[in-house]
């Protein structure tokens, strides 16, 4: 099959009028007839949900929380980019276009990220009239901040917690269409499997988990908005219920994953402190601003404090190393996330990391608090020093914070055409769930901004594409191949629960994402990659003969939840390995040891970038890497989308 | 690093018809860095090695945001620590031999799903009542066509802080919603893009509280106190402003 990106034609500002001027319309009557199932009520379901209610569609909207407003895109802290230029500052819709391709590594497509740049100025008109508490001035007018990887102050924000206040406006907006009858609500209902009838999406198949009934839910059109994978990993920054699962079963049923081998891996974060725990806690990037990283510059110092005999104070401002201000001066401790994360774990490589674990470095606010005072530092970040505090027991007015990277986000996910809708007709994806918008690498305060524009804006125009070529209600699950599919999904849940083996659900999944984090993590080679590709049919083949699920199918039953998840993660991680020793090439959030600048590199001699930084190939890689599903035991087939760059000439991505 | 050895007297229900019990668990060797909820995690995984259920509770984001972290802690709401959701709360605050007894949220408009697990989707109802302002998507003016006095966007924020644990009615001896509902008003009502509706939504919403079986305030003040994000009863105070200026309204139209 050929992968058609479906990029209108025209020049890159007009490309996304001109797709709405020519592609066709469905009139209110009929728009009422067809029904879309929406999976997942985060920033991008919730949005799409609400809005195709508005314009007369019928939706069906599920998740697996028991509220709509809980999904994770609620634990947002930052905020929200928008090309306003409210603040004067020589800011537009070309230079967040701009700094999203740029900050991405040259990896993503630009008539999408020129969409969703010129849509960014909308979500913020919407969210505000749906009474979204966004900081002002005392003008009343809204206040902005800058953002690693940004220059200019274009960042909307609600105190830190941005994302609970745009889901709060979403989910509210879904409320009011929930009473219309527009939409109907199914919570705790977990998406288990997609019904594709006649090579088209047709509906799919869920597990109330209260009840434990499987049913089947048929719909002209389905859409998954069901997040990243970073829970592959085991540890990460997303919630404990985040899944891979949804869109696991449809790349089952067909459709491409794309480019999974683009993970973020956030650099401040609260270090792990002990094999029973359960997740990793971010601390907002602002802390960025005020905050200087360091380790010490001797080993012996490093090692003196991870056994408790020295302290942060202990050693003196001559034996520290700022290694982010001494490696890239001009944007320093803000540079963008997988550079200052790689930076952190080099440093701890080199043996020089603080915490007792030996990874962790500091994050400092002495010389801020000697030059602003407290109470200026309270004001700025005195939520997310309470937090931090509640957490380590420390208190970072006292002694420096120490932190260490953590997965947060994944730029890869299910391939979409410019349309969101994937290589299987019917299915289309939002957020972070499709790979669409940020390249290899995602700049902050960029995630709220794509899931909010992919539901709110985009889809509910370029859903009618496929729509208009449908017959309403065509296909019921009276047809078949729901109930054959109904059958696979009960089949495996009735498997897992008769293993009945010695292991728990967690300990797999924490040996998977150990193994994951060590050969697919901050940093990636040729042997570790195989040695995982060769380790990760081993767990597999251990979870189905030994995993142990108490309780029954017929009921709340949080092992058996669980267990269908890491099965999928098990699964899933061996596409990311493939993925990530299919490039050969650095480029963001995918680091290959062996593809670094070296000084024997002309690059590096003209002093263009330095030593260890990450070295693309845009010779051989400039393409999206869709892969194909085969079966079980056969490596995943890899189908190209070329980049095709018209507007900007990619060059190296520097922040010296 | 420090261990803790500790009894649990944990509230076990089958499903939301059975009848409840507790039940006692050793939690031995607890890190004191753990988090309330990795302890359970760790008593949980013992009873799957024993062939035990393991206990079910809601829990999701883990840092205090999502709302769904539910326990009722040596019989408070989210525990006796101040401003905090369970999952925030960290083993450290526990002394060697301690007895906890952990209880779901307790309230008539929340059944019980199952051990810890309730169903509180009466707030979903509440909301859908009337808790949103009606702006469809698109119809929206430039965001700096009504610019929102300082003061007035600090309250709102301070109202939209909730996020809708149900702690509140857990804490109060009539299961009160007001608390909740309260900030959910006030911080549409504070906000100019929230006057057209502000009338109907406030009845809709109290009259939705009132059908879905919660009690009354009697201005006791404990949801102000375990509510993890150190909501104002003030809020309640608003709410009834505005109830009887729109009930007043109404009866007059």
């Amino acid at each position: 099959m050929s992968l058609d990106s479906k990029i209108p034609t025209g020049p890159l500002a007009d490309k996304w009028t001109s797709h709405k001027v020519d592609s066709k319309l469905i009139n209110p009557a009929n728009k009422r007839k067809f029904k879309i199932i929406v999976v997942g009520s985060g920033l991008a379901g919730g949005s799409a949900a609400a809005t195709l209610s508005e314009l007369g569609y019928q939706v069906d909207c599920f998740c697996y929380q028991d509220s709509a407003r809980r999904a994770h895109s609620i634990a947002a802290q930052g905020g929200i980019n928008a090309a306003k230029n409210y603040q004067n500052d020589g800011d537009s819709i070309f230079r967040l276009f701009y700094d999203t391709i740029k900050g991405g590594d040259f990896r993503a497509r630009e008539a999408n990220v020129h969409r969703l740049a010129e849509v960014s100025s909308n979500i913020i008109d919407q969210c505000v009239a749906q009474g979204v508490p966004f900081a002002r001035e005392y003008g009343g007018l809204l206040d902005n901040r800058s953002f690693g990887g940004a220059q200019v102050k274009r960042t909307f924000y609600a105190r830190g917690q941005t994302g609970q206040q745009l889901l709060i406006g979403c989910y509210q907006a879904l409320s009011k269409e929930v009473a219309k009858g527009g939409v109907k609500m199914h919570t705790r209902n977990e998406m288990l499997d997609l019904v594709v009838v006649d090579g088209h999406a047709k509906g799919i198949v869920v597990r109330n988990l209260v009840t434990g009934a499987v049913t089947s839910h048929a719909a002209d059109a389905v859409i998954l908005a069901t997040g990243g994978y970073g829970n592959v990993f085991y540890l990460s920054t997303n919630a404990m219920g985040c899944n891979v699962m949804a869109a696991y079963r449809a790349h089952k049923r067909g459709a491409y994953m794309a480019n999974p081998c683009y993970t973020q891996i956030h650099p401040t974060c609260i270090p792990v402190s002990g094999d029973y725990q359960s997740k990793l806690t971010l601390m907002s990037e602002s802390l960025r601003n005020d905050g200087r990283i360091w380790v010490p510059k001797s080993r012996e110092d490093a090692k003196a404090i991870r056994e408790g005999k020295k302290k942060a104070s202990d050693i003196s401002e001559e034996n520290r190393d700022y290694y982010l201000e001494r490696k890239y001066p001009s944007f320093g401790n803000l540079c963008p996330r997988d550079i200052a994360s790689r930076a952190a774990k080099e440093a701890c490589d080199d043996e020089r990391g603080v915490a007792a674990s030996g990874l962790g470095v500091y994050l400092d606010f002495a010389d801020a608090i000697a030059r602003d005072g407290e109470d200026a530092i309270r004001a700025r970040y005195g939520n997310l020093f309470q937090m931090y505090e509640k957490i380590s027991g420390d208190d970072p007015y006292k002694s420096p914070m120490q932190i260490y990277p953590a997965v947060h986000y994944t730029m890869g996910g299910l391939w979409v055409d410019y349309n969101l809708m994937s290589n299987l007709p019917g299915l289309h994806v939002l957020g972070e769930a499709n790979f669409s918008d940020h390249g290899a690498n995602r700049l902050g305060a960029s995630a709220l901004m794509q899931g909010l524009a992919d539901g709110y804006f985009v889809i509910p125009s370029t859903i009618a594409v496929y729509l208009a070529t449908q017959k309403p209600g065509a296909v019921t699950t009276d047809h078949p191949e729901f109930k054959r599919v109904e059958n696979q999904v009960n089949d495996r849940l009735k498997s897992l629960m008769e293993i009945k083996g010695n292991r728990s659900v967690d300990s797999f999944h924490r040996e998977l994402g150990l193994l994951i984090w060590d050969k697919c993590g901050m940093a990636r080679d040729e042997a570790g990659l195989k040695e995982a590709l060769e380790k990760i049919p081993k767990i597999r083949d251990e979870f189905w003969t030994n995993v142990r699920i108490p309780g029954s199918a017929n009921g709340l039953n949080h092992e058996l939840e669980k267990a269908g998840r890491v099965a999928d993660f098990i699964d899933f991680a061996e596409v990311l390995c493939h993925d990530a020793l299919n490039r050969a090439e650095s480029c963001g959030g995918h680091f290959r040891l062996e593809h670094q600048f070296t000084e024997a590199d002309q690059e590096v001699k003209d002093g263009k970038t330095q030593t260890g930084e990450a070295r693309r190939h845009d010779d051989k890689y400039l393409y999206v890497a869709a892969w194909e599903h085969t079966d079980p035991g056969e490596p995943p087939i890899l189908h190209k989308e070329e980049l095709v760059y018209e507007e900007v000439k990619p060059s190296i991505r520097s922040y010296k | 690093m420090p261990l803790l050895n500790l009894t649990l007297k944990v509230w076990r229900q089958d499903n939301a018809d059975s009848e409840g019990r507790i039940e006692s668990y050793e939690a031995k060797e607890i890190p004191t860095s753990a988090s309330f909820l990795e302890m359970i995690d760790i008593v949980n995984d013992r009873l799957i090695k024993d062939n035990e259920e393991p206990i079910h509770f809601d829990h999701d984001c883990r840092e205090g945001i999502c709302g769904m972290c539910s326990m009722t802690i040596n019989g408070v709401p989210h525990s006796k620590e101040q401003g905090i959701t369970t999952c925030q709360l960290h083993m450290r605050k526990f002394s060697e031999g301690d007895t906890i007894w952990i209880e779901p949220f307790r309230a008539n408009a929340f059944p019980v799903v199952k051990d810890l697990v309730t169903d509180r989707s009466s707030f979903d109802r509440i909301i859908q009542a009337g808790g949103y302002i009606s702006a469809r998507t698109g119809s929206a003016p430039d965001a700096h066509a009504t610019p929102v006095p300082k003061a007035d966007a600090d309250a709102a924020f301070d109202a939209a802080a909730c996020i809708g644990c149900g702690a509140c009615v857990a804490a109060c001896k009539n299961a009160s919603a007001m608390l909740f509902v309260s900030a959910k008003a006030s911080h549409l009502n504070h906000l100019p893009q929230g006057q057209v509706e502000k009338d109907s939504r406030t009845l809709a919403m109290v009259r939705q509280m009132d059908e879905e079986g919660f009690g009354n305030c009697t201005n006791q003040f404990e949801c102000e106190a375990v509510c993890p994000k150190e909501i104002s009863a003030e809020h309640i105070a608003k709410l009834n402003r505005d109830y009887l200026a729109a009930t007043a309204r109404e009866t007059v139209s």
